[in-house]
């Protein structure tokens, strides 16, 4: 492959595109698809072909537009329309509409909301717009020219100072500057490094990963051979959950498309660059997102954790150095050297560059994908974006960072979303789920739902997670019952304390969290719940003996 | 010619020592005679960290790090008995205790348990922390062992032992978190393993009386003299 | 020291005893102290204990040491009684502290307990007493689970020497570091 084949390829795609008149696009991600968006493009299909427009329109299947909620989405690109809720029995009619030029009314979803308007696209550009599953639709939108960029016109060190000076953050959760991370692995010694894609998205209510995979997961390839060459490493891993199929499914495609194209394998365009990818499947483990126990999932081992350090940037994969991100953060990379990292740092806060894809979910009228640049407020997400509180109730607490992240009420709701300030008051940023709660939940009863989940996501292996996340969610059991008393409280504090600051990784660290931001701004909630006396009855048969009396 | 070492100066509750790069905080603190407590840790093991009693704390470092497996650092200022320290250790043992179904006065390791130690040492006298009881199996189908989860506390020594020393590979973990067992081969009754070499290395590492060596409780001192009358009738019927 | 003599005896220190579920070996040690009872006596006044003859436990003890889990809801009111007319309360043995042997039915429950004992293994009239018994209940508990303690003396038996120990530094009004002379189990 060179610049000049990949230009070819574009040009031909671009000319194949420009040959029809009208593009109709069919959301085939797993929203969609589960509300049998597969059926309404076969229908598309017959009455394309029924009107004998085949010539002129095209049917195409492409990935998540955002609005999950009004699934099935087809949008007509030619004409900037959008339609929700789509059913095999519209095709007719909105094949019809083509010519009129006239919207289909009870299907129309406007476009100038602001949950369309407000965002920023970046790494979601061509969610929704491409199909996912050819290459040249990603090589016609500019794709892989960053990486011929990186590999041809720029030495090592120059490719991390771009990330660097873009100023990207590890979109995990956690935060950590990805140039950093990629500079310690580079200068790490060893002839063998790995280069891991992070994609066990875990945390109930997030799917943003799962959508930049199904939809676009070229630039995932794309980002982490630029990565690989940057850092020097000729092997890489997608880690994956098996609970993706879709996901795994376009995976598969894409590699294969681009080891066809020559983009991943050996002297990739013609540069001493070797780089192969390898798809490992987790079996449904949250704390496999751990890199340390991702790691040794995919050793072959038990995903557990181990202490750092040594980071994996110093003794990763097989003890070699390895660099582990997380899907969005590699497909913000080839933007990235596209456009250059000045242009990145542009869009954002100081401290928190660039956009970030939110799952909203829970209490909202507009569940879905977002993608916003960093230091828009929770209102403007909730309110504007996600259209408020359905039914009327009233907003209590957002909830974000999935089972490690907090819940933040109503007083923070213009705070800008960054990095620091979500930690400032309790939560993280996490890997981008944000479940909004109205008036009708009770807090108490949230935090137990995470500490759940932490409990039986906890690997077992270091004392104060294992243990810890029972008592503290058998305390909380206790408290939701009215058998709790001052002293059950207290220990829940201490334990809280205690597990947070002596487990081995962030799954236990961060499993107080929600217990925590709750008891910082609910706190009368669960004083409300406690009882004087904790003594348990009984057996009961009093009747035996009465009898016997 | 071994390796060149590289010595590291460090502090550890605040005395100057030394160590060798490659050696861990707790190697160098016990060369010093200063005390850290551990369970899951044991020389001749691969380090494991997953108790969390070795936790120190180290300046600069806003998090705890185990002891057992972070290496020596040249300037490193390490504390190891603070009074936060002090209370997580406890807290740990707390945990521990009210797991499973520890009954010191009953359990044949009464008097040489690491675990009970630990109490003392840390100066538990109760556990603050409610109990679980949570209802366990017993595998006493080997003929010379036995595996009592209810006073098992997760250590993996003897699964360490048996991969890394006899190289057997019997025993592992299976399950998460709470529900986290010891297992011999795929779950398989120990008496029936094909793997298990029985040389009781595994009992001999087990800090609590989680693996036992069969023929030491009291039940067992049962004697069998009733062979006798058999022999004597069946020499008499001979004659 | 003759004319110290009767202040002293006012400020004898009203001790009690008492027995919930355990199986005494608590009192047994206490009573190891042998000889060094005698010590005690002229410091202490024994005011409740099934070792001496009082039917009612009284209003105002200094010191209680308590021998024996929470098991049933007589054990329960006691405890409860005892705790508001006592200083300071002392569990005494593993039963009181840990629930130790009579906890080892936690985790089968109350009912399957009865069941095996007075049915599954019974050979003759197979039935659960319910006559003039307190009932069991569902989970034992240690003492510290359902009042507060403030001493705690771990060991199946704790020895003689523990016992004499903390009873000493009580008595001096000191508190006694327990860690050092017992622990769970022996």
């Amino acid at each position: 492959m060179t610049a000049e084949e990949l230009e070819t390829i574009a040009q031909e795609e671009r000319e194949a595109c420009g040959r029809k008149k009208h593009h109709l696009h069919v959301c085939m991600a797993a929203g969609c698809l589960s509300s049998c968006s597969d059926r309404v493009k076969d229908a598309l299909e017959a009455q394309v072909k029924a009107a004998g427009l085949e010539e002129h329109c095209q049917v195409k299947p492409v990935g998540c537009m955002g609005l999950c909620a009004a699934g099935p989405l087809v949008s007509v690109a030619d004409q900037n329309v959008m339609y929700k809720e789509v059913t095999p029995d519209d095709a007719a009619d909105i094949v019809g509409a083509l010519k009129t030029q006239q919207p289909v009314q009870r299907l129309h979803c406007r476009m100038d909301v602001p949950f369309f308007a407000r965002q920023k696209k970046i790494v979601l550009e061509n969610c929704g717009v491409i199909d996912p599953e050819r290459i040249e639709e990603y090589i016609a939108a500019g794709g892989y020219t960053a990486l011929h960029q990186a590999l041809t016109s720029m030495n090592t060190a120059e490719v991390i100072a771009e990330v660097s000076r873009s100023g990207l953050r590890g979109r995990g959760g956690a935060g950590y500057p990805t140039g950093l991370k990629w500079s310690m692995v580079a200068k790490a010694g060893g002839a063998t490094k790995y280069v891991i894609c992070n994609a066990d998205e875990g945390d109930p209510g997030a799917f943003m990963d799962r959508s930049v995979l199904e939809s676009d997961p070229h630039r995932v390839l794309e980002g982490m051979a630029i990565a690989a060459y940057a850092v020097g490493a000729s092997r890489g891993y997608i880690y994956v959950r098996a609970e993706y199929p879709l996901a795994v499914k376009r995976l598969k495609i894409a590699i294969r498309q681009a080891e066809k194209q020559g983009l991943l394998g050996h002297n990739i365009f013609g540069t001493p660059l070797s780089f192969e990818i390898d798809i490992r499947l987790g079996a449904g483990a949250y704390v496999c997102g751990e890199e340390t126990a991702l790691i040794a999932s995919i050793e072959g081992e038990r995903g557990q954790p181990r202490p750092r350090p040594p980071f994996p940037a110093e003794s990763g994969l097989w003890g070699a150095p390895t660099l582990i991100n997380n899907v969005e953060t590699f497909a913000n990379i080839p933007p990235i050297i596209r456009q250059g990292g000045q242009w990145y740092a542009a869009i954002g806060t100081e401290k928190s560059k660039g956009t970030k894809t939110f799952a909203l979910a829970g209490k909202v009228n507009n569940t879905g994908l977002i993608e916003v640049p960093m230091g828009i407020t929770l209102r403007e997400i909730i309110y504007d974006m996600g259209g408020g509180i359905p039914d009327g109730k009233k907003f209590k607490a957002v909830q974000t960072g999935g089972p490690s992240g907090g819940c933040i009420p109503e007083q923070f709701l213009d705070m800008p979303v960054d990095y620091d300030s979500l930690v400032k008051v309790g939560s993280i940023m996490g890997s981008g789920g944000m479940i909004i709660m109205d008036e009708t939940s009770s807090m108490v009863d949230v935090a137990r739902y995470f500490m759940e989940f932490c409990m039986t996501e906890s690997c077992g292996k270091c004392v104060p997670c294992r243990v810890g996340t029972v008592q503290m969610h058998d305390l909380l059991t206790k408290i939701i019952d009215r058998k709790a008393t001052v002293r059950d409280l207290a220990l829940l504090e201490e334990l809280c304390d205690m597990v947070r600051n002596t487990s081995l990784c962030g799954l236990g660290q961060n499993a107080p969290n929600a217990v925590l931001s709750t008891l910082r701004y609910f706190r009368n909630e669960y004083d409300e719940l406690l009882v004087e006396d904790d003594a348990e009855p009984a057996l009961a048969d009093a009747g035996a003996k009465e009898n016997a009396s | 010619m071994s390796a060149p070492t590289t010595v590291v100066s460090l502090k550890i509750d605040g005395k100057d020592v030394s160590g060798r790069a490659d050696e861990t905080i707790l190697d160098v603190a016990s060369e010093n005679k200063i005390h850290i407590p551990t369970l899951c840790f044991l020389e001749g093991l691969s380090g494991w960290g997953a108790c969390r009693l070795c936790l120190v704390e180290i300046k600069g470092s806003h998090k705890l790090l185990s002891a057992c497996v972070t290496k020596v650092a040249e300037g490193m200022e390490v504390t190891t008995d603070s009074p936060r320290l002090l209370k997580y250790r406890r807290m740990v043992v707390q945990l521990l205790f009210a797991e499973r179904n520890h009954v010191c006065s009953v359990c044949v390791s009464n008097g040489h348990c690491e675990l009970q130690n630990l109490a003392q040492v840390l100066g538990i006298t109760h556990i603050d922390i409610p109990y679980r009881y949570p209802t366990l199996p017993f595998d006493a189908s080997h003929d010379l062992f036995r595996l009592d989860h209810n006073r098992c506390v997760l250590c993996t020594r003897c699964v360490r032992v048996c991969d890394e020393i006899e190289g057997a590979h019997t025993l592992d973990v299976m399950g998460r978190g709470i529900d986290c067992r010891v297992i011999i081969d795929l779950n398989e009754p120990w008496g029936s393993s094909q793997t298990c070499t029985t040389c009781g290395k595994c009992v001999r590492v087990c800090p609590t009386g989680a693996l036992t060596r069969k023929g030491t409780g009291v039940a067992e001192m049962e004697k069998d003299d009733q062979f006798l009358p058999y022999l004597t009738r069946m020499r008499g019927s001979q004659s | 020291m003759s004319a110290q003599e009767p202040a002293a005896a006012v400020k004898k220190v009203r001790i009690a005893t008492v027995w919930l579920d355990g199986c005494s070996g608590c009192h047994m040690s206490f009573l190891d102290m042998d000889q060094r009872l005698l010590e005690l006596a002229p410091l202490i006044e024994l005011v409740y204990s099934p070792l001496v003859d009082h039917k009612e436990f009284p209003p105002d003890v200094d010191v209680t040491l308590v021998e024996g889990s929470v098991s049933t809801d007589e054990d329960l009111r006691k405890i409860r009684m005892i705790r508001g007319r006592t200083k300071i309360l002392v569990s005494l043995g593993d039963c009181a502290v840990t629930g130790n042997v009579p906890a080892m039915r936690n985790p089968f429950g109350a009912a399957a307990t009865l069941d095996r004992a007075y049915n599954e293994n019974a050979q003759l009239q197979k039935q659960t007493p319910t006559l003039h018994l307190p009932t069991l209940l569902e989970r034992v508990r240690p003492v510290h689970e359902v009042v507060e303690v403030d001493v705690f003396v771990p060991g199946c038996p704790p020895p003689a020497d523990a016992i004499f120990y903390v009873v000493g530094e009580l008595l001096a009004g000191r508190t006694p570091d327990v860690g050092a002379v017992t622990r769970f189990g022996r």
